[in-house]
Formats: structure tokens, sequence, C-alpha cells
């Protein structure tokens, strides 16, 4: 039995410990947004915040997420998520999708952190995340609307 | 293997599309439509945009509400939403907005108004005419479906005024429809109001198409309808789809090619909290579970002994001397010419050996299946891309008739040729499991993504070996060409097509249809038996024809002393398109202008899937190691449909491209594949992707391909910089392997 705290919900879950936070979410949570590309922390496909930072869930046991705060593709909100959205849609940077929801979870984080980020630093908070469409020039193109919108 | 399929059941290739050529007598016929959609249940024409899965076999019951139906591509429902019926698959190609943007110009739709929906898997409605079948692939997506989309739209436009002219007791030719408005005088509609009058009127035939200089939606940039919704989370893949009572599995595959089950000891397997079932079929054994976790967990505690008697045991290094000895006899000729003599003469010949490794498609979404068989039919819930072939290997296995095989098309995560198998593979085994398990629920197989590295159905090993003689001024007097490596369509359906004289044209495509005026060419092909099943990989031969040609005609240039684009131009001065497109970004990227200090240039220049594209690629060194910083391409795949689809799948084409030639190989040691994951089987990231500047030719040809011609030029663009600056020519691939540093 794990307790923690999802898109703002306390939920608890009986899965076994080592279970990975990506598995539980998509089939015990039925939270399918965040995509499995690797199951190794190589892709980023899975990325989700924990108490606010990225993390590759599919690496993180449910265990290490007792009584903390998760938040997924389908819960992140607010001034920075609508921002890098926007961008997302008014470059059109998708293409199969289905590397955008940790995309997006990487590029709000790295916003959230670092709001006027430069090239380099773009590539060392993104390189985690593989796009296999290799949307990359349109990522950062997004990143850097999405820093002007917020500067306001 | 194909095992119990016969793909005799298939309509050959040649001979569908003998029967295709009679495109008037492809009906616009909606009655046929409406018993295919009632048939197969309403209910379950894929609703892939309202994020939801169609669920269960069961067909909805048939009723005699308005069904909507105008065409089987168009359907308007009296709230005013035009549903574009798309019979390709998308895998982010963007073919549902580009297939919706035809449809919507001719019917002078509302941009807000257009739905598309993925369509039924029906061979007689939805074929693709370059196949024969339905499926996507070749990029073909929008050259085969131009005229017939178009005239959908425009056929829906015509019901929809006869329908209005009859309403009000006006001229049809009073009748004005914009913006999915439709006014004559005082009288104004929209579709919506229309709707159910409308899809009564007969299906016009042959519907008045518009003129080029008509159209409001075609030819400009718009966005494309799938943004929003693979940007929240919202889209739905095949790895999501959850159904009642549905069991996950994961299939545990022999290490080698051909190996199979010896022996099982499942009994820790079995002992894994939500495992139900363990079995063994012809292809593995599977084991099933309540989610996927359990499923992928419990794999890893089978015991599994194989049988390798009959697999294939040669490892890459071995495969790649075998090629290299082969490459020194003759072969079959793929294209003839007098080489030999031509060399004897010339002034200085230059040879060159060339190895390409076997490449994954690694697309994000590994592959996956949802199947069920109830009650003598069957269901697939997949990003299915070839529904012909998967319709006819799945009634294969369960012994029922192809139309008894419902496909439910879903969204595809990637595929770049992976979801286009001629023996649909993991279709295949998602059936074989369900029929060896006799459940009724839905089952869903997942792969994993080191199932996908270790999975076969690679861009084939090849080899070229090349031979040019030169005479003193540098001219070109003879090319001997030979090319060795598995053919990607030998023993498939696709043989009797793309095999001619013992040639398969997908091993030697960019090279003996070169379009430089070279004399005396002689191409020859070996074509190889492994137990390794090959693939097209996106752009398929070009992957390697091109890169060899390129780089070549650039050492030929460089021997010469002559400029490379001004050498290609003189060898290009019949073909006006290459000779365009070469221009277009040798301009733009300011060739014959100073590069920034210690940046390299390099072009290429290379025809397929009927269109055209030109790459500068610029190279920074540092240490000797190669940055790509920036890539200028020009293109010309015809009347540019929507002009920013084209920049972003070149964009990504040129990007795919270039992780392969950097880092892309799968290896094999005693028969078993040496990559993995992502660790191991690298591609690029966001920190190697160049700045990549598109440039469109404006044309008003047909449109052409463009899912995979921006792939071929950019490996050897890089190549020539590469050798422009260090003076070595990189001949093994991938550059992690063949570029010496320092
Ligand atoms: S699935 Fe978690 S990083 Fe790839
Ligand atoms: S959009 Fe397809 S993998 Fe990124």
């Amino acid at each position: 039995m794990t307790t923690f705290q999802i898109n703002g919900r306390d939920v608890t879950v009986s899965v076994e410990d080592d279970t990975p936070l990506l598995w539980v979410v998509r089939d015990e949570l039925g939270l399918v947004g965040s995509k499995f590309g690797c199951g190794v922390a190589q892709c980023g496909a899975c990325t989700m915040h924990l108490d606010g930072q990225p993390v590759r869930a599919c690496v993180t046991p449910v265990s290490d997420v007792a009584g903390r705060k998760v938040t997924t593709i389908e819960g992140i909100s607010g001034s920075v998520a609508d921002a890098v959205r926007d961008a997302w849609v008014k470059l059109d940077v998708v293409q199969c999708g289905y590397c955008q929801s940790g995309q997006v979870m990487s590029a709000v984080a790295l916003l959230a952190e670092s709001p006027a980020p430069s090239d380099a630093d773009i590539d060392t908070a993104m390189s985690g995340n593989i796009c296999r469409c290799n949307t990359y020039q349109r990522i950062r193109t997004a990143i850097h609307d999405a820093a002007t919108t917020l500067k306001g | 293997m194909l095992g119990p399929v016969d793909l005799s059941r298939l309509p050959s290739f040649s001979e569908t599309r003998r029967a295709v050529g009679a495109r008037a007598a492809l009906p616009l016929d909606r009655r046929s439509f409406v018993r295919l959609a009632l048939g197969t249940g309403a209910g379950l024409v894929i609703g892939g945009l309202i994020e939801s899965v169609p669920a269960g076999a069961e067909a909805a019951a048939a009723s005699n509400a308005y069904d909507g139906v105008f065409t089987p591509f168009v359907r308007i429902s009296p709230d005013n939403v035009v549903t574009v019926l798309i019979k390709h698959q998308d895998m982010g190609q963007g073919v549902t907005t580009g297939l919706s943007t035809l449809v919507a110009d001719e019917l002078d739709a509302d941009w807000a108004q257009v739905v598309p929906e993925f369509s039924p898997a029906n061979v007689a409605l939805y074929k693709n005419f370059a196949f024969g079948v339905q499926g996507t692939g070749g990029s073909t997506a929008i050259s085969n479906s131009f005229e017939q989309y178009r005239k959908a739209g425009a056929a829906a436009r015509s019901m929809i005024v006869q329908a209005a002219a009859k309403r009000w007791g006006v001229a049809a030719d009073s009748i004005k429809v914009s913006k999915g408005v439709v006014t004559s005088g005082a009288h104004s509609a929209t579709f919506g109001d229309l709707a159910q009058e409308a899809a009564a009127v007969p299906v016009p035939a042959d519907p008045t198409l518009k003129t080029p200089d008509q159209f409001t939606y075609i030819g400009k940039s718009f966005p494309r309808l799938d943004s929003k919704a693979k940007t929240t989370g919202a889209r739905l893949y095949t790895q999501d789809v959850q159904l009642p009572g549905m069991l996950v599995a994961t299939l545990a595959r022999p290490a080698r090619f051909g190996g199979v089950v010896k022996s099982v000891d499942d009994t820790a397997a079995r002992a894994v909290k939500g495992v139900v079932d363990v079995v063994t079929t012809s292809r593995g054994v599977a084991v099933l579970a309540t989610s996927t976790y359990p499923a992928i967990r419990a794999r890893e505690l089978l015991k599994i002994t194989w049988d390798d008697a009959k697999a294939d045991m040669r490892g890459t290094d071995a495969l790649v001397a075998e090629y290299q000895k082969l490459a020194d006899t003759p072969g079959v000729v793929a294209k003839a010419g007098d080489a030999e003599a031509a060399l004897a003469k010339a002034d200085r010949v230059i040879e060159a050996s060339y190895v390409f490794p076997y490449l994954a498609h690694a697309p994000m979404e590994p592959m996956n299946c949802v199947a069920q068989f109830k009650d003598g039919r069957a269901t697939l819930w997949t990003a299915s891309q070839l529904q012909t072939v998967d319709q006819a290997v799945t009634a294969a296995i369960f012994g029922i008739k192809p139309e008894d095989v419902t496909i439910n098309t879903l969204w595809a995560g990637g595929s770049f040729g992976r979801r286009g198998t001629y023996d649909a593979d993991y279709i295949a085994e998602t059936a074989e499991i369900v029929k060896v398990t006799g459940r009724g629920e839905p089952i869903k197989l997942v792969w994993t993504r080191e199932d996908d590295i270790k999975g076969g159905y690679y861009r084939p090993v090849y080899v070229h070996k090349v031979r040019v003689g030169l005479d003193k001024d540098g001219a070109i007097l003879g090319w001997h060409h030979r090319i060795v490596g598995q053919s990607i369509v030998s023993g498939t359906m696709f043989e009797s097509a793309l095999v001619k004289d013992g040639v398969d044209g997908t091993s030697v495509e960019g090279v003996s249809d070169t379009p430089y005026a070279i004399p005396n060419m002689h191409v020859e092909l070996h074509s190889t038996t492994v137990g390794v099943r090959p693939l097209w990989w996106r752009s398929v031969g070009h992957t390697h024809t091109a890169y060899v040609m390129e780089t070549m005609i650039d050492e030929v240039a460089a021997a010469g002393g002559k400029d490379p684009v001004e050498f290609r131009l003189a060898l290009l001065a019949k073909h006006p398109r290459h000779t365009s497109v070469l221009k277009l970004a040798a301009e733009k990227a300011g060739w014959g202008t100073p590069a920034p200090e210690g940046v390299f240039r390099g072009v290429a220049v290379h025809e397929s899937f009927k269109s055209f594209v030109a790459e500068v690629a610029e190279v920074r060194l540092v240490d000797g190691k190669p940055k790509v910083e920036r890539v200028v391409a020009a293109v010309d795949c015809g009347l540019a449909v929507n002009a920013d689809n084209i920049r972003s799948q070149v964009e990504g084409g040129v990007g795919f491209g270039l992780g392969a030639v950097l880092h892309g190989k799968v290896t094999l040691k005693d028969g078993v594949v040496e990559q993995g994951n992502f660790d191991s089987y690298e591609v690029l990231r966001i920190n190697e992707m160049p700045r990549v500047e598109v440039h469109i030719v404006p044309s008003a040809e047909a449109p052409t391909g463009i899912g995979e011609p921006g792939v071929p030029p950019v490996g050897p663009a890089v190549a020539n910089a590469i050798s422009a600056g260090t003076g070595q020519r990189v001949r093994v691939l991938p550059f992690d392997v063949g570029l010496k540093l320092g």
C-alpha cells in the first residue's frame, strides 16, 4: 500500500513496492498521457513532476513517492504550462506526438527553473527526451517562444 | 515467420494495380459504404479524435437513423461537423491534416468544422492506388489520394448545392458556398442544416474540381488538426487502449533469428502477482497478466531452452566479410554498360567500398496490438499501416474471412516503415496468443524497447563496391557498381511488383536510375539470404544508395579539381528539377561564399519518391569531431499542399537521417543482437540537432512524397563536408565507427 498525491488528489494503491510509478499511474490510475518509451530512463517519454522536479517515472519505484506530490501531463497547469502548450500548438511542434507529453513536462520544468534559457540550457535540460520524429528544432523554438510569452 | 498464413489469399500487387487502372470504376457509391459501416457496427468506425476507443466487438445495432454519409470519405452531421474518413495511417507525417485539407477545400468547408477519423479496413473502398491494397508507405499518401479526396469533397459540395436549390426553389448556379455556409439571395443555411436532404441526393460520378487559383486551403500553411491533443496527453495510442477484462501480454522471443522454443520452465513467472497464464506459441512464450508491469517482470523469470538448429548463427562481422568477397564477383545485372572497357582506358580509377549497418526503426511507441476473437469475428485495435495485409494474416490465423476482421486503426507513435510489415508480424503474434489461449477477452501485446531493437525487421546491411574511371581532365569515362545485401521484398507479397529479372528494385534504386549523365555505367546486385528479417526503413534503398552516389560524385569532382555544385549541375543538364533544387539550396546556403571560421560545407542532391531534395550541410570540426550546425534544404515535391507540414517533414527527415549516419547501428555477435535500448542504439538527441532551413520550389505539378525524401541527402552532405574539412572519406557507417578522429 502506497499513498501519494496525484494531480492534487490523494490516492492509495496496493501494488508491489518496486512497481515503477509509470505503470501505477497508467494501469492502476488510468492516466495514460505519460508514455512508455524505454523503461530505463533513456528517453523521457514518461516524465512526470515529483514535488515539482522532473523525474523518469519508468525507473521511480512507487514506494519512493509515498507522501509526495506527483504531477502528470494531465494535471500540469499554470502560466508556464499554458505558455508551453500554446507555443507547441502555435508552432505545430508535434508529429506522431508520442514523445510530446514528456517533452512538455521537461520544458515546463526547465522554464519554471530558468525563465530565459539559452540554446545550451535547452540542450542540457531536454537532451534526456528523445523524439524519433526529430521535432527538436521546433521544440527549441517553442521553448524560446514560451519564455517570451512568460516575460510578458 | 509467416507460418500458417497463406498470402495467396491476398490480391497480388500487380493484378490489383491493373484492376484499379480503371479508376472511374471506383465508385463514390455511398450505399456500399453504408452497408460496410452498419455491417461492422457504425460505432466501430474509429473515433480517434474524440479520444475514446471503440469498445468491444459487439456491432452496433443497425438503425434507420440518418447516418450522415455522403461518400466513403465524407460524413456530415446535423450538428454541422464534417468528418473526413482517412484511409491512411497517420504516424506523425500529418496525413490526417493533409487529406482533410483536400476535402475541406473542394467542399468549401470551414476549417474549424472538419474532423478527421480513420477509415475502416476495406480494400474495395480504401485501397492505396500505388499498392492495390489498403496501406500507407512509400510517401504515397497524398499523391495517391490527391484527386480522390478532392473529388469526395467536390461531390459532397455538389450534393449540398442541389439540396439547397431544391429546398429554396432557386437555380443551383445562384448558390454560393463559403466556409461551410450556403447562400442564395436572402437564403442561408449551414451544411448541418442541409445535411439530411443533401445526403439523399445521388452522388455525382464526376464532380467538377477547382482549378488551383480557386484553392482556399490547398497550398497554404495552416495548423495541424492534432497539435492540441498531442500536448495535453489526450491523444490515445494503441499502448493506451484499456478495455474491460483486457489482459496484457509480453512475448519471449528467441535470441537468435530462426530459433524455436524447446522447453520452458514457467514456475517463477507464474508466481508473479497479476500473472494469469503462460503459453507457448509458434513464435515464443507469452506471459499474460492483468496489467503491464507483471507481464514485463514475469517474462524475465521464464527459463526457456531454445532450439537454435535452424537459427542464423552468423555475426555481422562475418556477414560483412562475406559480402565484401561477394562484391568482387559478378552479380545479377541491374543496369548494363561497358564499364570494364572504359575503366581499362581510364587515366585514373577511383575505387571505393562502403559498408552500411543494420538499422532499427525505433519508433517512439514500441510495437503493440490489441486483439479479440469472439463469435467468429476478430477485432484489432492497432496502428495498422497495411490494413489489407493485417486483415488477411489475422483471418488466416483464426480461419475466418478477411472481412470478418475489423481493424480499429489508431494513431501511431511513429513508424518509419516499421508498422508496414509484409507479414503483419506483431499483429500475427497477438492473434496467435489469442488463439492459443482460447480466451474471449481482448489481449494487448506490448513490446518493450529491447524487443524493438532486438526484433529484426531492420534496414539491411549493404556493401557497395564502386570503381569510377576518369580521363586526364577528370571527366567520367565509366562507372562500375556492385551492391550486396538482402532483398527487402523477396518472398513477400510485394515481390512480383518490385523484383524484376532477379533484381529487387529497392536494393538498387538511386543507383541504377541515377540522373547523372554517366557514360558506360554498369550496376550489379547480389541479393543475400540471412535469418535477420529485413524491412523498408524511412526512404528504403535511398538510405544507402544516395550516400554512395553523392559521396562518390563528390570525390570525382574533387579529383578533377571541380566545384561540387558546378560539377553536379554539368551532369544534370537534362534534369531541371534536380537542377533547380540544387541551385536553390546552394544559393540559400551561401555556397561559394566563405563559411564561418572552422566550418565546412558539403552538398548532396537526390530524388526519391518522385520528389527532389538538395541539402547543404555546414559542419564544424571540434577536435576532429563533427558537429552539424546548419542544414539548408531545397525541396520540389510538386504542388505544396501544406508548406508548413512539408518543412516539418524535412526538418524531421534531416534529424532522422543524421542520427543514423552519426550513430545508428545494430550488430550481431554469433547471431545475437548486441544492442538493446537507447543507451546502446543511439539516436539523435536535441543537442545534436542542427538548424534546418527548408525552401520549397513553387510547383504546379501533382504533389509527390515528402515523408521520406528529406532523409537521403543529409548523410552524404555531412560526409562531404567532413571530407572538405579533413580529406577523410567516410565509407563505413555509422561515423561513430567509420570516422577516424584527429
Ligand atoms: S520510458 Fe521512462 S525514460 Fe523512457
Ligand atoms: S513527435 Fe514523434 S517521437 Fe516526438
